[in-house]
């Protein structure tokens, strides 16, 4: 038996190491050289500080990866040391502000997605001199919580931004999927479309941790409401799912979205999916770490008191070639 | 999820298939099958949606409802196996999303063709199962610990690796590699039946059920699964090899994870890294509607399939009533209850015949 299965185990390697050897692709892989380091700007000489940039990030969203690189970036360039944390979990994140709050740190970025639950602690810092910036979420409740600034969209407002433009394309009956039932950001979307749109709109929640379910979802409900013209997702992989969705039910539907990666973006070039919604998430994690740095080092605030707007503007077939060349370096 | 939980009423029922002298009816054998209740529970949600969404009963989207019980099913059908033998497994849906990952990065990163990375996936799998079945055997500690802990591993290394290798936490699309269009005729391709698209998926689905469900009742490797799962300190005293049945069991649902996760691979192309949390109580919950103790023991194949279809007809079922979106989760748990509870009175009522 145990030789048989050690015989079985070196066969496998065995095969294995054959087919690496014969199997190789003719196209696509990893391009042949990487391309060198992109920290060509210089760094500031100010004096070492610490800012904590705390999310309500699910692990693994490409969205934030885009945000993470923005403040990551700013971090190199200001001499900064960069704690990066997120956790969906309002309670989670509560903590994660509070150890940032005890070990002393220069500077907090931190989402104010749950403005109700972060608030508190963010007033907490304020009062052990500790500087907050919000970004993101919070887009209501920043100055109250004594944040010194915002940078973010207002969903609701993005949202009507793609209500209008929806009227403009003279479409008449909207899905906007929802990826994450009770997502206050999500659910501001679909409001705000709602807000501005002439035609009817829907929205349906999928899970979108099983891409399989949310495909099978879509599908469905464009068999159900065959008048559906427009797929509104609210995240890039989901409008690339809702394209083969709308494949698999046979509708007419056209595709759009908020929040870009670089696939969608090669979508968009290729015309499956119709235009983006950009809340620049690159600049939302670039500002909120270059703010703190230029509050710490010179007392400036930006904004004057008002919230930075990051977005929405649109990345549609007119400008996407040029956004296409950032996408792929996973800055935009 | 408590094993607690497991009704007491059906204990006499077990009993009652050991008594091997007393003759019944051909009903009340009927009734005393394991997936019988489940299969009363899927009618009922079939016909209410039939009678409630008239897109529901169309060939299309009955074909898409086939589609999402294919992609629970293959799974639930390798827990199921392994709940009979007595474990849970609560690594089964990230391994899904670590083997789509390990494919789709191995081939890209040494740019081969992708049938290398699927068999190297295949090989994570299964590393992944023995170990998981090694650790049991080789601690004793329960199921749901060892695998809590590969589940918590598995997340932390599809993002990881995934972050070192792409720098992104999405992997590298790779339908323009070699071997993109054969993979996806095998994982992921739609075929027509009378003008309805079928997904492939739900042929294999049905495969994997007959050859589970042949497996339990008609080999001497059936006989060892009910035996582990049953008592394995007896199994053991009589002569059933238990460590290479277990381990076996959860290299199963390894095959079946790294199935369904070749075919999210090329369907989608490109693979979040932080996917399939929260899919492996959906497998467990579809092999207990479908009838599996979460003692272990007792539990039939074909009953996770029809817990798999009765949990796609209602996520899809909901949508196609064009009920309030708000409510869904709310009533996809009181169907979910309502079938499990159909189940339960069915076997009560046959037990005491």
């Amino acid at each position: 038996m145990r030789i048989r299965s050690r015989r079985t185990t070196v066969a496998a390697f065995v095969a294995v190491a054959a087919m690496t050897v014969a199997g190789c692709s003719s196209s696509g892989g990893r391009p042949a050289d990487e391309g060198g380091d992109d920290a060509a700007a210089g760094v500031a000489d100010t004096p070492r500080m610490e800012i904590a940039m705390i999310t309500h990030a699910a692990p693994g969203d490409t969205f934030w990866d885009i945000v993470r690189s923005g403040a990551e970036d700013a971090a190199a360039k200001d001499n900064v040391e960069l704690n990066f944390q997120g956790d969906p979990e309002a309670g989670n994140q509560v903590n994660l502000v509070q150890s940032a709050i005890d070990s002393g740190v220069d500077g907090i970025a931190v989402t104010l997605a749950k403005a109700d639950a972060l608030s508190p602690v963010v007033q907490k810092a304020t009062e052990a001199g500790i500087p907050v910036v919000a970004f993101n979420g919070g887009f209501e409740d920043w100055q109250e919580s004594g944040a010194v600034g915002y940078f973010g969209q207002d969903e609701e407002l993005a949202g009507e931004a793609a209500g209008t433009r929806l009227n403009e394309d003279g479409a008449t009956h909207e899905l906007c999927v929802i990826q994450e039932q009770g997502h206050v950001g999500l659910e501001a979307r679909c409001r705000g479309v709602d807000n501005t749109f002439n035609g009817t709109s829907e929205v349906l929640y999928v899970t979108g941790t099983d891409m399989p379910s949310v495909q099978q979802a879509i599908t469905s409900k464009l068999q159900q409401s065959p008048s559906i013209d427009r797929v509104v997702t609210l995240g890039a992989p989901f409008a690339m799912t809702a394209v083969q969705s709308v494949d698999a039910a046979g509708s007419d539907a056209q595709v759009v979205t908020f929040d870009t990666n670089s696939e969608l973006i090669g979508a968009i070039q290729d015309g499956d999916v119709q235009w983006a919604i950009d809340q620049q998430p690159y600049l939302q994690g670039y500002l909120a770490v270059d703010s703190l740095w230029l509050y710490n080092t010179n007392g400036n605030t930006i904004g004057g008191g008002q919230a930075t707007l990051t977005g929405p503007s649109f990345i549609d077939s007119t400008n996407v070639d040029r956004v296409a060349e950032f996408a792929a370096g996973g800055t935009r | 999820m408590s094993t607690s939980v497991s009704p007491a009423g059906t204990a006499p029922a077990v009993r009652d298939r050991d008594d091997r002298v007393r003759t019944r009816s051909f009903t009340s054998r009927l009734l005393s099958r394991p997936e019988i209740g489940s299969l009363i529970g899927a009618l009922a949600v079939f016909v209410l949606f039939a009678a409630v969404a008239p897109t529901f009963r169309q060939a299309s989207s009955l074909a898409t409802v086939a589609y999402a019980g294919s992609t629970i099913g293959i799974m639930a059908v390798a827990v199921a196996l392994l709940m009979i033998g007595g474990e849970f497994d609560l690594s089964a849906g990230v391994v899904v999303t670590t083997t789509a990952l390990t494919a789709a990065t191995f081939a890209y990163q040494l740019r081969l063709n992708l049938w290398v990375g699927v068999v190297v996936s295949l090989l994570v799998a299964l590393a992944v199962g023995a170990f998981n079945g090694w650790l049991l055997m080789r601690t004793g500690l329960p199921s749901f610990l060892i695998t809590l802990g590969t589940f918590f591993m598995l997340q932390g290394i599809n993002l990881g690796v995934t972050k070192l290798l792409t720098g992104g936490v999405s992997s590298s699309a790779v339908s323009d590699m070699d071997g993109w269009d054969s993979a996806r005729a095998v994982f992921a391709s739609t075929i027509s039946i009378g003008g309805v698209g079928v997904r492939i998926t739900v042929f294999w689905w049905i495969l994997f059920v007959a050859v589970a469900t042949w497996t339990l009742l008609r080999t001497r490797v059936g006989n060892w699964i009910f035996a582990v799962g049953g008592d394995s300190a007896s199994a053991r005293a009589v002569g059933v090899p238990v460590k290479r049945t277990k381990i076996g069991l959860f290299m199963t649902v390894g095959f079946c994870g790294w199935f369904v996760g070749m075919h999210q691979l090329f369907s989608f192309d490109s693979i979040q890294s932080g996917g399939g949390v929260g899919q492996e109580f959906i497998y467990i919950i579809a092999a207990v509607v479908g009838g599996c103790l979460l003692t272990g023991g007792y539990g039939s194949a074909v009953g996770s399939a029809i817990g798999a279809l009765i949990f796609g007809m209602t996520s899809l079922g909901i949508v196609y009533a064009g009920w309030d979106a708000n409510w869904f989760k709310l009533f996809l748990g009181v169907m979910l209850l309502l079938a499990t509870i159909v189940n339960l009175v069915v076997k009560n009522h046959a037990a005491k015949r």
